[in-house]
């Protein structure tokens, strides 16, 4: 049945997308695929009622056009409950089906749910939308990116993500979308990449003058090569220290730039800089008022 | 000092003389403006325009006024679209023409301009002429409000007009989100520009709902009860009550995000126990209602054309109406799919998911209410019929796709991509738009005495029909290819150049089509004598009081109050004709310049506002208190059209035509 939607679907689309890089349909996560999935069949479902529609609406306005005397012509026909039951339950049948699909994935797919994988641990990066650049930090590795992030392939990723700034959305179309960085929240996104590849990153929210810059790649390798990279990034000579991090916070757009380390609760600090007075946020963070 | 006193913030440097585009744009304006201040004096026509025009609170008249505004500002607006089309067509790989500072201005406008003085003036426009006459009313409830209501929502477009020129507009987006639209991010006049002159015209707009909605259940004429109303009436009623329960929040939200940035205060910083999500929560309460507020008209006039050129009654009426009102419900449940991807977890994104599907039944219903209203009828096609015919088309795939996204997990791909930006185009321009131009046209006889020439209309409507699908169709692929909205130049690899190109040109060809109305409306302006309707039922088939009276109606609307005991009761009268006429007085209100004078004070209120005038802001209040208090104090606002009059200009009427 899968089969059939999809054949059906890419029958409909193939006119518009012949040679183009349709990224949305062409998952190479586990979360974009589920997502991708369900757009499928939800618009197989409403086909069944879109087709038609437009179909009857030439045929019936041919059909009773004012120069066709063989017509049927009845203008006081104006009512019928068989027909009129007939059309509110079709569209009520639809919804009812899609309103189950839609608890149910939302469920599934709640981009905060943790995703399982017996034989893996889960990757923490964490996200923060700057202007106009992203920096992605690695807490477990202590290092750090700007606008290019590297993944290893079947490892289930938990995106820790904020903004210092404007609001953004943090969106890989590839590996799943997407959830919004706002300034003094943290939200989550849980992701897994199915294949290695570069994967474009993007954010899908406007936030300003040098937003058409916020892109990045997602680098999605074996585990050997991610730890490759790990130890290559460890070779830098740049630090994130609260001072570069300030600095880098600038508006500016920017290349990819490598951290061999990270300013230790930085991106805590971060979040929670706009909640408390300062004096308790460096305690809070940093564990002594001042630097 | 002084000239901090004098003029706030405001100085020459806020004219920017350095940009030809926004130069040429003022030369333009300049020039036009002063073309038809020259032909005012000229003509001698200055007395003749403020008596007549700009003073009247004769509803016809102030309808008619909206919709000259509403097609300036889209001429504005839609100038904004080929601007961007342009930019993306080319800015593959390079910046392309326009900076990302004026390219984001120019996307702000156009969302503000077309939603906001394009689509609710264009509404207001035609609930304003039809609406009083459907119902067999001799103007709406409060006829000096309703001047007031058009001269807040021109004050607010005239602030957005002069933002072009003197200082700049928002660059946030049409909702300008915070934290982007506060001090820290937005330092400029912009977003004060925005806030003032959606205020404004939100005021207006907020009285109009309030007239309307006393208007069609307190003057309706005897025998009509709610479900013997003409359908247009029932959707106007349903979108006038949601201006009645959603403005007030508009209102407050962008009050709120005024005192932030005027007096820095923090409901939406993301410090100082602010929150931005509460702006974006607030806006959308306002912001789902307002495309119901748009699209429900339409849905009305829909359903007249459908009804009256298949010559038969609208099918199903009582699901019609039920329908309506579901939809009304429905629309302020809903509010959260505009920001799933905000995490507000699994069962919050479920619950608006769900409630969102379920407009679409109530939906679904009308459009087979359509379908077979046509079925077993005599379709004319004429041009509001081959509007309507385009639109069941094109709504129902932008139904689709907007169920489509509000399934959380498809949305989570698709938010705020062109995915998106193809969606809401496919229902704004698909229903909304043809909707009021077919309303237009529909309607244009009666307001003027002469039909619209039919060719070069239904060019036109083909234009826009094809330049549509051109336009978005490729911009719906976009979406799925990962580009997102608002972007003003990518990367040549992303080999998105080929779908805009594409869809530069379909708006080419819609503003062909717009071109192609320009010269409709001054061709049958030239051969008005030929295209003339004498008989009141311009198009032979009206079902509706509006078609009973006069074309273009007296200032009266009706000699003699009609009394209907069905729907659809003139094409009952047609049938069943009518009993001589008993002329009785009528009582009238008289025209005044309060609602010129608040508009223009309102306007100067919130230019000082936004340009920190302090001494102007008080004058303006001042000003606009002591013209209320003038107005409240006379008591000469009304007169009475005697019996004998109303039978000699009767007798005038039958002559002439």
């Amino acid at each position: 049945m899968n089969l059939f939607f999809r054949a059906l679907f890419i029958l409909f689309t193939a006119v518009f997308l012949s040679g183009c890089n349709a990224v949305v349909l062409n998952p190479k996560g586990s979360i974009a695929a589920q997502q991708y999935n369900i757009l499928l069949i939800s618009v197989v479902l409403m086909l069944m009622v879109v087709i038609p529609v437009i179909i009857l609406s030439f045929i019936f306005a041919w059909r009773y056009r004012e120069n066709n005397p063989k017509a049927d012509y009845q203008p006081e026909w104006a009512h019928s409950v068989k027909l009129e039951l007939i059309w509110w339950a079709i569209p009520c049948m639809i919804i009812a089906i899609l309103g189950v699909i839609t608890w149910k994935s939302s469920h599934s797919l709640d981009p905060f749910k943790p995703i399982e994988r017996s034989d893996k641990q889960t990757l923490t990066i964490q996200v923060m939308a700057l202007e106009w650049k992203w920096l992605f930090i690695y807490p477990e590795q202590n290092i750090a990116s700007v606008n290019y992030l590297q993944l290893p392939v079947n490892v289930p990723v938990k995106f820790e993500i904020t903004s210092n700034g404007p609001m953004n959305s943090f969106l890989i179309p590839q590996l799943g979308g997407q959830v919004y960085a706002m300034a003094g929240m943290k939200t989550e996104l849980n992701l897994i990449a199915d294949a290695s590849g570069d994967y474009a990153g993007l954010s899908a929210n406007f936030s300003g003058e040098g937003f058409g810059g916020m892109k990045f790649i997602a680098h999605v390798s074996t585990q050997k090569e991610f730890d490759e990279w790990v130890q290559r990034v460890k070779l830098s000579n740049h630090t994130l220290t609260l001072a570069a991090y300030n600095e880098l916070a600038l508006p500016s757009e920017s290349k990819p730039v490598y951290y061999s380390s990270v300013k230790k609760n930085l991106f805590k600090f971060v979040v929670m800089r706009t909640m408390m007075p300062e004096k308790d946020v460096w305690a809070l963070c940093f564990g002594n008022a001042t630097e | 000092m002084l000239q901090k006193i004098l003029f706030g913030n405001l100085t020459l440097q806020a004219i920017p003389f350095h940009n030809p585009i926004i130069m040429g744009a003022a030369l333009f304006m300049g020039v036009a403006s002063l073309l038809i201040v020259g032909a005012l004096f000229y003509y001698k026509k200055w007395a003749w325009l403020w008596r007549e025009w700009l003073c009247s609170v004769d509803h016809k008249k102030i309808g008619v006024m909206y919709i000259m505004l509403a097609f300036i500002m889209m001429t504005r607006g839609f100038i904004d679209a080929m601007m961007m089309r342009i930019q993306l067509a080319v800015a593959s790989g390079n910046a392309g023409y326009l900076p990302p500072e004026h390219y984001n201005q120019i996307f702000t406008a156009h969302g503000v301009i077309m939603i906001f003085f394009m689509a609710m003036p264009f509404m207001f426009g035609l609930i304003n002429i039809v609406l009083p006459l459907q119902i067999g009313a001799r103007d709406v409830a409060f006829p000096f409000l309703n001047s007031l209501s058009l001269w807040l929502s021109v004050a607010g477009a005239s602030l957005l007009n002069i933002s072009l020129v003197v200082g700049d507009f928002a660059a946030t987006g049409w909702l300008a989100y915070p934290p982007l639209s506060e001090m820290a991010y937005s330092p400029g006049v912009g977003v004060d520009y925005y806030i003032w002159a959606l205020q404004i015209s939100g005021v207006g707009t907020l009285l109009s709902g309030i007239n309307f909605v006393v208007t069609i259940l307190k003057m309706r004429c005897p025998g009509m009860t709610l479900m013997k109303m003409p359908i247009f009436a029932w959707t106007a009623l349903s979108s006038m009550i949601l201006v009645v329960l959603s403005f007030p929040v508009l209102t407050a939200t962008l009050a709120l995000l005024f005192l932030d940035r005027y007096f820095g205060m923090h409901f939406f910083t993301a410090d100082a126990g602010g929150n931005a999500m509460m702006y974006i929560n607030m806006i959308w309460i306002w912001g789902h209602p307002e495309v119901y507020i748009l699209i429900l008209p339409a849905f009305g006039i829909f359903s007249e054309v459908v009804a009256a050129f298949s010559k038969k009654y609208l099918f199903g009426y009582t699901s019609m109406v039920w329908a309506c009102a579901a939809i009304t419900l429905l629309s302020f449940i809903v509010w959260l799919h505009h920001f799933f991807t905000m995490g507000s977890g699994a069962n919050v994104n479920a619950f608006f998911g769900i409630a969102t599907m379920i407009i679409s039944i109530p939906t679904g219903v009308k459009v087979f209410n359509w379908l077979f209203t046509m079925y077993r009828g005599r379709i004319a096609f004429t041009t509001p019929m081959l509007w309507t015919m385009g639109f069941i088309s094109t709504f129902v795939i932008g139904g689709m796709t907007g169920v489509m996204m509000a399934v959380p997990a498809i949305d989570f791909q698709v938010h705020n991509s062109l995915f998106l930006i193809a969606h809401f185009h496919n229902v704004i321009i698909g229903g909304v738009v043809f909707g009021y131009l077919a309303g237009l046209t529909y309607w244009f006889p009666k307001i003027t005495g002469f039909s619209l020439h039919e060719r070069l209309g239904k060019y036109a409507a083909w234009c826009w029909i094809i330049g549509f699908y051109v336009a978005f169709l490729p911009v719906y692929a976009l979406g799925f290819m990962g580009m997102t909205r608002r972007l003003s130049h990518y990367d040549a690899s992303t080999g998105w150049q080929p779908l805009l190109i594409i869809a530069m040109i379909g708006v080419f060809i819609i503003g062909a089509g717009f071109v192609l109305q320009v010269c409709q409306l001054i061709y049958s302006f030239k051969h008005r004598e030929v295209l003339s309707d004498v008989t009141g039922d311009a198009w032979g088939c009206g079902r509706t009081l509006e078609w009973s009276t006069a074309s273009p109606p007296p200032f009266y609307n009706f000699a003699v109050t009609p009394e209907v005991h069905c729907i659809d009761a003139f094409w009952k009268m047609k049938q069943q004709p009518q009993l001589a006429k008993q002329y009785e007085d009528i009582h009238m209100p008289k025209n005044t310049s309060t609602g010129v004078w608040i508009g223009v004070l309102g306007g100067i209120f919130g230019f000082a506002f936004t340009w920190h005038i302090a001494w102007l802001v008080f004058a303006s209040f001042v000003g606009i208190i002591a013209v209320m208090i003038f107005r409240t104090l006379n008591l000469d606002t009304d007169y009475y059209l005697k019996a004998e009059e109303v039978a000699q200009l009767e007798t005038q009427y039958a002559e002439a035509s």
